[in-house]
């Protein structure tokens, strides 16, 4: 019978059965960052443990950088302290650091793939639950708490209930308009914010097959947000070809030994899954969060929900949603004005999530009422913008360009909401509070449905925006 | 070390929580995370729903005196969603819960509180109900909780609850804090990395 990569990559590190009945697992890549990781090094210190494997530990700062003046010390007081503190733990326990002054820097799940650092075949942990990105490349990746961090550290191992497996394949072709994000948001929507609970979510399907790498890791991104803890796409040469060449990739002669061991993991032809979930591509609209989780969304052209039109264990969300929202049941998305327009973060602060936003506002206005932020999610990403133009491109238009780190998909640095501000924001939480202010307002869509929404002054179809051959092509 | 590290019997009163998917930005919001410490965050444990609630006259249960004290904290479904930050748990942990039941729980939420030695029970929706409405009826009335038989009483009546096997037995064994666990054949784990030909060379 085949196996799962997920199975594969499983058995190759697990270490040994714990008494508890846990598999313990080798962690082959360790991310930290600024906010989860100085307790767990606290922890370490009081043990007085040494760091397990230090040249497998990779450190970055993003959450809390500012994105307008990065000059150190951080005018923010307590930023500049986590910032001291990290780069005082790298030092003592010999991590290496990408920090604000290193071209390497930006957000920890960006600047992964781009160094190289993320391969197919690895297990990877970091203190953030959007580690899950990393399954784009056929690597088993999940976030952990502060606990576990340091476990990482001590052991480079972790404790670890299995999981099963449910294949979702996605079939057809994408219509224009409609991007990766409106997947991963159609699939949650679909299968819920807890349905993924126990399990690694394999996406496949000729649509996965065709995406870049970059769609891909918008898509394993978000799988936290469905509660699967793990989501991955097995490697094939769209996978191989983004590798090759990077930083920490393997070079040369190692380069095709690995290409072949990372092609045998991939889940077999007649492997089993616990669940399998099947769906039609051409189906899926643009897509924007409506309500306080990812989970309630709708199509651009459908109306929004009301309690009496869900099942008695929704209700109460969806009247809590609306509520908070202050939107209607029964009223469209579409039109909804927005005061915020966000393109960045670790879902969709890509070179290629840019040059979508970018198609979009070339010889366009940003709507005078909207304060609209691009953050690029690394250092090399605004890098590679500026030479193609991108930034002068957005700045014409009215968007502000700032340096790369997580900015408002979290708000830990001075980029937050105000009040009651409604943001369209290409993040990935819109989670009461999320983006700084506690009754903060959060739509969740595509790069291009926020730039498009940005230009509109409110909620719109990207699709009456994009060129007409494109959308009837 | 004290018996602190056998985790099995709680009792206590408890604390109702209304609500599914309450996720951790809502437990604790990011701007507390601003620290290199998880000392005083139990001061900010739903620091906004408190005030959001306080202003429409309303009060938060973590604002209710008449549930301070509490040691048990009871909710509905896939608590602890969202952001894997363990500053959710220990939050709350610091003030005062040391278990937590309710109808499902976010997988990155149980597991950090297994680390930190606090168990998360898992009950049926209508016993979840059930252990809210007892709490919300009597503040005072007293829960008892055992990992071990799996089961949460109240008034005179048990309800049956779960906790994962693994998880049940680092419990009562004592071994939730896993870094020793982990550390106990080091050299399996080196003999494990060196077989891996991304760490020992292709
Ligand atoms: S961009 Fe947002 S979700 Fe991604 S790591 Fe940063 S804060 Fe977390």
């Amino acid at each position: 019978m085949g196996q799962t990569l997920l199975q594969k990559v499983w058995d190759r590190h697990a270490v040994r059965t714990l008494p508890t009945g846990q598999t313990q697992l080798f962690i082959g890549l360790h991310l930290i960052h600024e906010v989860t990781s100085p307790q767990a090094f606290d922890m370490i210190r009081m043990r007085g443990d040494r760091v397990a494997f230090p040249d497998r530990t990779f450190a970055t700062v993003d959450h809390i950088v500012p994105t307008l003046n990065q000059r150190r010390p951080f005018l923010d007081v307590l930023a500049e302290e986590m910032m001291c503190a990290l780069e005082k733990n790298c030092r003592e326990f010999g991590i290496p650091l990408y920090d604000i002054d290193n071209p390497g820097q930006g957000i920890v799940h960006v600047i992964g793939p781009e160094l190289g650092l993320t391969q197919p075949g690895m297990t990877i942990a970091c203190g953030d639950s959007h580690t899950s990105t990393h399954g784009a490349f056929g690597a088993i990746a999940f976030g952990i708490g502060t606990s576990q961090v340091r476990d990482v550290l001590a052991s480079q191992c972790l404790a670890m209930e299995p999981l099963k497996v449910r294949r979702i394949t996605v079939n057809g072709s994408l219509r224009p308009g409609v991007f990766a994000k409106d997947v991963i948001l159609d699939i949650i929507r679909r299968l819920g914010v807890k349905g993924g609970t126990g399990y690694a979510y394999e996406y496949g399907g000729d649509a996965f097959d065709r995406m870049t790498m970059e769609e891909r890791m918008t898509v394993c991104n978000m799988s936290i947000e469905g509660a699967a803890r793990v989501g991955y796409v097995n490697p094939d040469e769209t996978t191989f070809k983004y590798v090759e060449g990077r930083a920490f990739a393997p070079k040369g002669a190692d380069f095709a030994k690995a290409r072949s061991w990372w092609k045998s993991l991939a889940s077999d032809s007649n492997a089993t899954y616990d669940d399998v979930v099947l769906m039609d591509a051409g189906a899926i609209e643009p897509t924007v969060t409506w309500g306080i989780n990812p989970g309630q969304s709708v199509g651009i052209t459908e109306k929004l929900p009301s309690p009496g039109d869900v099942g008695a264990s929704d209700k109460a969300s969806v009247a809590e949603a609306l509520e908070f929202m202050s939107f209607r049941g029964g009223m469209p998305i579409a039109g909804t004005k927005i005061d915020v327009a966000f393109i960045g973060s670790c879902t969709n602060g890509r070179i290629s999530d840019l040059r979508e936003a970018a198609r979009l506002a070339k010889g366009r206005r940003v709507a005078s009422n909207v304060k609209a932020l691009v953050v690029p999610g690394s250092q090399s990403v605004r890098k590679l913008a500026e030479q193609e133009g991108l930034d002068k491109i957005f700045m014409e238009a009215g968007f502000e360009w700032r340096g790369a780190g997580c900015s408002m998909c979290l708000a830990m640095n001075p980029d937050q909401l105000q009040g009651r501000q409604i943001c369209a924001s290409s993040s990935n939480r819109n989670f009461k509070g999320r983006q700084g202010s506690p009754t903060g307002r959060t739509l969740l869509m595509s790069p291009a449905m926020v730039a498009a929404a940005a230009i509109a002054g409110e909620v719109v179809d990207v699709r009456k925006m994009l060129d007409r051959e494109e959308v009837h092509a | 070390m004290t018996d602190s590290r056998f985790v099995d019997k709680i009792s206590g009163r408890a604390v109702p929580l209304r609500g599914n998917d309450i996720d951790t930005d809502r437990i604790i919001p990011a701007r507390f995370l601003k620290s290199v410490s998880f000392e005083g965050l139990e001061t900010h444990a739903f620091e906004d729903d408190r005030k959001q609630l306080e202003e429409r006259g309303q009060v938060h249960p973590f604002s209710n005196p008449s549930y301070a004290g509490a040691r048990i904290l009871v909710v509905n479904g896939n608590f602890g969603c969202g952001s894997s930050r363990e500053h959710a748990p220990q939050a709350l942990q610091r003030w005062g819960i040391r278990a937590v039941v309710g109808e499902s729980f976010s997988e990155i939420f149980f597991g950090n509180s297994v680390a930190l030695g606090m168990p998360c029970l898992t009950v049926a929706a209508a016993d979840a109900e059930a252990l809210l409405a007892a709490a919300e009826g009597d503040p005072q009335a007293e829960v008892r909780v055992s990992v071990s038989a799996q089961t949460v009483a109240v008034n005179g009546k048990t309800y049956q609850a779960s906790v994962p096997a693994g998880a049940r037995e680092a419990f009562t064994a004592g071994t939730w804090d896993a870094t020793g666990l982990l550390l106990d054949d080091f050299e399996q784990v080196k003999k494990v990395a060196a077989s891996l030909p991304y760490v020992s060379g292709f």
